[in-house]
């Protein structure tokens, strides 16, 4: 989802231009604009979480790092950061989970990739494997992120893309989207090998893994049915691996 | 002895996937698995059947179980899921705006 940014900082803007290199584009095809004011640090920042609250049609984006309001009807919104770009990633990837949700998708903790025009997905928590499998990835494999998946329903299926949010790998991942094939949920083992999994554990398995901040009930109903709905659709699949390049002889 | 009422609270999301219950949590995103008890006590919660019903109808028909100890188990079941506002319980009857509200779909 095309976003523009707008500011008035030259330094800010190259930070930016650095930081999302590979995914920027015409600014005239934006579906979301935010105007950022950049303020100057306050040390030390504030360690209050995050919040995520919508009141009378516009949310509030709230940490220690940022303020930033989000109106989807006008599809604007505002950020009050310092020239932190890792600041600006978190307003972005808030607001992502709010407007995929409203659509049956979601940013989940997963790497993901494109083999054989078919997307993948890897879940799992921080350690489970998602950098070591984008790592192992042979050259045929177009890695989508290591970190954070973006998926969009379409149709009947589900489409996968590239995102600029990275993980161990601090690789950015590819500009580009394919169908969505399955989701694997990593495990480290001592052998290499695929298992399905019952319904309800994927189901349980994907909830844990996505990415989701509002304090909303009705956007917490969506993304809970947009994950059963998921998988009545994807085949999901335990995958155990070793940590070599075997692992992806079993993928695509 | 009173009667105890228990109702499906509307503001919880909820499906049912190869016979497990899930349901989560409107306010805080919290997820629940329900087991089989659970299950028949979250399906019969219509605000309108005292759970003595419910537990003599339901739970009693399911499981080979004491009535007296089946309502007693019933009863701390209820309160438990009240804690997690899965479902609203009262000593009267708990009128129900949508009797599908919060049911899976």
């Amino acid at each position: 989802m095309p976003v523009r940014v707008n500011t008035t900082d030259p330094a800010f803007l190259d930070i930016l231009q650095d930081r999302y290199s590979g995914f920027l584009g015409s600014a005239e095809r934006a579906e979301i604009e935010f105007d950022v004011d950049v303020t100057v640090p306050v040390y030390p920042v504030p360690d209050i979480g995050v919040r995520v609250t919508q009141r009378l049609g516009r949310w509030s984006l709230q940490a220690g790092d940022f303020l930033a309001e989000w109106e989807p009807a006008s599809r604007t919104g505002r950020i009050r950061q310092t020239a932190n770009p890792y600041s600006i990633d978190a307003v972005l990837r808030i607001v992502h989970t709010l407007v995929l949700a409203q659509q049956g998708g979601f940013l989940a903790h997963s790497a993901s990739a494109i083999r054989n025009g078919k997307a993948f997905l890897f879940a799992g928590v921080s350690g489970a494997g998602k950098t070591t499998i984008s790592r192992l990835a042979p050259p045929d494999v177009t890695l989508l992120t290591d970190e954070i998946s973006y998926v969009r329903k379409q149709d009947s299926g589900y489409i996968a893309y590239g995102t600029p949010f990275t993980g161990e790998l601090a690789k950015l991942g590819e500009n580009v989207s394919a169908p969505l094939a399955a989701l694997y949920l990593l495990a480290q083992g001592s052998e290499n090998r695929i298992d399905p999994i019952p319904p309800g554990e994927a189901a349980r398995s994907l909830l844990a893994n996505l990415l989701f901040f509002a304090e909303d009930e009705e956007l917490v109903q969506s993304m809970f049915h947009s994950a059963f709905e998921f998988v009545s659709r994807v085949p999901v699949s335990r995958l155990t691996f070793v940590p070599d390049s075997r692992v992806w002889e079993l993928i695509g | 002895m009173s009667r105890l009422y228990v109702a499906r609270n509307p503001r919880v999301a909820a499906r049912s996937l190869d016979g497990e219950m899930m349901i989560m949590s409107g306010r805080d995103s919290t997820l629940f698995t329900l087991n089989k008890t659970a299950t028949i006590l979250w399906q019969s919660a219509d605000g309108t059947t005292p759970l003595d019903e419910i537990v003599e109808h339901r739970i009693c028909q399911e499981f080979e179980v004491e009535p007296a100890e089946a309502l007693h188990d019933a009863e701390t079941l209820a309160r438990e899921l009240a804690s997690h506002e899965i479902i609203q319980i009262s000593e009267e009857p708990i009128p129900q705006p949508n009797p599908a509200a919060g049911e899976s779909r």
